[in-house]
């Protein structure tokens, strides 16, 4: 029984590319990025004075610390989708972008007076930025899953949790083109609360959905 | 260890370049590995165990993707063969835990546990007279027919198998008071 298994295996065999892992999880999460830039484009638009941010530093910041949460997050998911792979130096990374921001915050808020840092804080969207981020998190991280579940991932809290962060990133970025906060500190709380979120809402369905046989 | 452990990567990373007579090697080789695996941590339902020697087979298959080349190949064999067995205990519904153990590890058992038996098996003959303590090490032991040995000893077909079954006696009562001290 087990021969003629080794047999029909045997000769269903081909030539897998090294890149198998890391093309799996860009497809995933490019179609889902596409799909959310469609919904934002359709439903709150780009900021109207996009072109001339694209001349300020804010506006690259934005969409770097997003995108590094993107690479980073999905290093570690490339790193878990394979059994018994260590994945700790990779997650290790993301604390370089996160003390960054944070940083930058710090040094924001201690050149105002005392009362003026909690409106800088909260901007006029607090309230709805981490949602929108996560909503827009929600289509990456849908293909995120749908790639994890052909790979073999082993820790599935784990590797939930990596994929959710990745499309949260991911989400964050393009919520970013609409956004028209332009403070570090709003940043560094909401942006990271929302992709916070959608690494949570994987961290929770991980070993529901990324289950394999 | 290392050796085969080199040998199984090597044939691992011929087959992701598609050979498939590599691959078939290796599929033979793990095999036997995996039912080891699973025999040791399970009961020997003899059918159990077959099906997750498969169902591994197949989850390495469609998964031989996910194997990074520099890592450590039978970590990788056994993480799934790890992976199959929770999910075999999760779905019969019973609730055990599996201990964490790396390829070293199950490697290490594979050894130490052939190692025990030999060693044990010592301690017991020890305490038979010396000529039967021969007739079994030939006869049980490196398996010679019962003419063979009573012909290397000198004595009579009849006389060896007498010697040999009386020894045996004596062994298995041995190991029965030895489990009853414990």
């Amino acid at each position: 029984m087990t021969d003629s298994l080794v047999r029909t295996l045997a000769a269903d065999l081909a030539p897998v590319s090294p890149w198998y892992v890391a093309r799996k999880l860009t497809v995933g999460v490019g179609v889902g990025v596409v799909l959310s830039a469609v919904l934002m484009l359709l439903v709150l638009g780009l900021r109207p004075d996009i072109t001339h941010m694209m001349g300020t530093g804010i506006f690259w910041l934005k969409q770097a610390y997003t995108l590094v949460f993107t690479i980073l997050a999905g290093l570690t998911a490339e790193r878990l989708a394979r059994p018994a792979a260590n994945a700790r130096q990779r997650i290790l990374w993301l604390l370089i972008p996160l003390l960054l921001v944070f940083g930058m915050a710090a040094v924001q808020l201690s050149d105002v007076a005392a009362g003026a840092r909690m409106p800088i804080v909260m901007g006029g969207s607090a309230s709805v930025c981490p949602w929108r981020i996560f909503f827009f998190a929600i289509p990456p991280l849908a293909g995120l899953i749908w790639a994890m579940r052909d790979l073999a991932p082993v820790r599935l809290r784990e590797a939930g949790a990596a994929v959710g962060l990745a499309a949260g990133g991911a989400g964050a970025f393009i919520y970013a083109l609409h956004c028209s906060e332009d403070a570090v500190p709003f940043i560094a709380v909401w942006y990271t609360l929302g992709m916070a979120l959608s690494a949570l809402l994987g961290w929770i369905i991980g070993p529901l959905l990324l289950r394999w046989r | 260890m290392e050796g085969l452990e080199g040998d199984l990567r090597a044939l691992m990373i011929a087959s992701l370049d598609g050979d498939a007579a590599a691959y078939r090697v290796l599929l033979e080789t793990i095999r036997w590995r995996l039912r080891l695996y699973f025999q040791r941590r399970l009961s020997q339902d003899p059918a159990e165990v077959d099906d997750l020697v498969q169902e591994t087979l197949i989850a390495i298959h469609n998964r031989r993707g996910t194997y990074d080349r520099s890592q450590v190949f039978t970590a990788w064999i056994f993480a799934i063969a790890r992976y199959k067995l929770v999910d075999h205990f999760r779905r019969s519904g019973r609730r055990r835990s599996v201990p964490l153990d790396d390829a070293a590890s199950v490697q290490a058992q594979d050894e130490s546990s052939g190692a025990d038996a030999a060693h044990d098996l010592e301690n017991l003959l020890s305490k038979l007279p010396a000529a039967t303590q021969a007739l079994i090490r030939d006869i049980k032991v490196r398996g010679s027919s019962h003419a063979e040995a009573a012909d290397a000893r000198g004595i009579s077909e009849t006389a060896a198998k007498v010697a040999v079954h009386r020894g045996l006696k004596r062994l298995s009562a041995h190991v029965r008071n030895g489990m009853d001290a414990k």
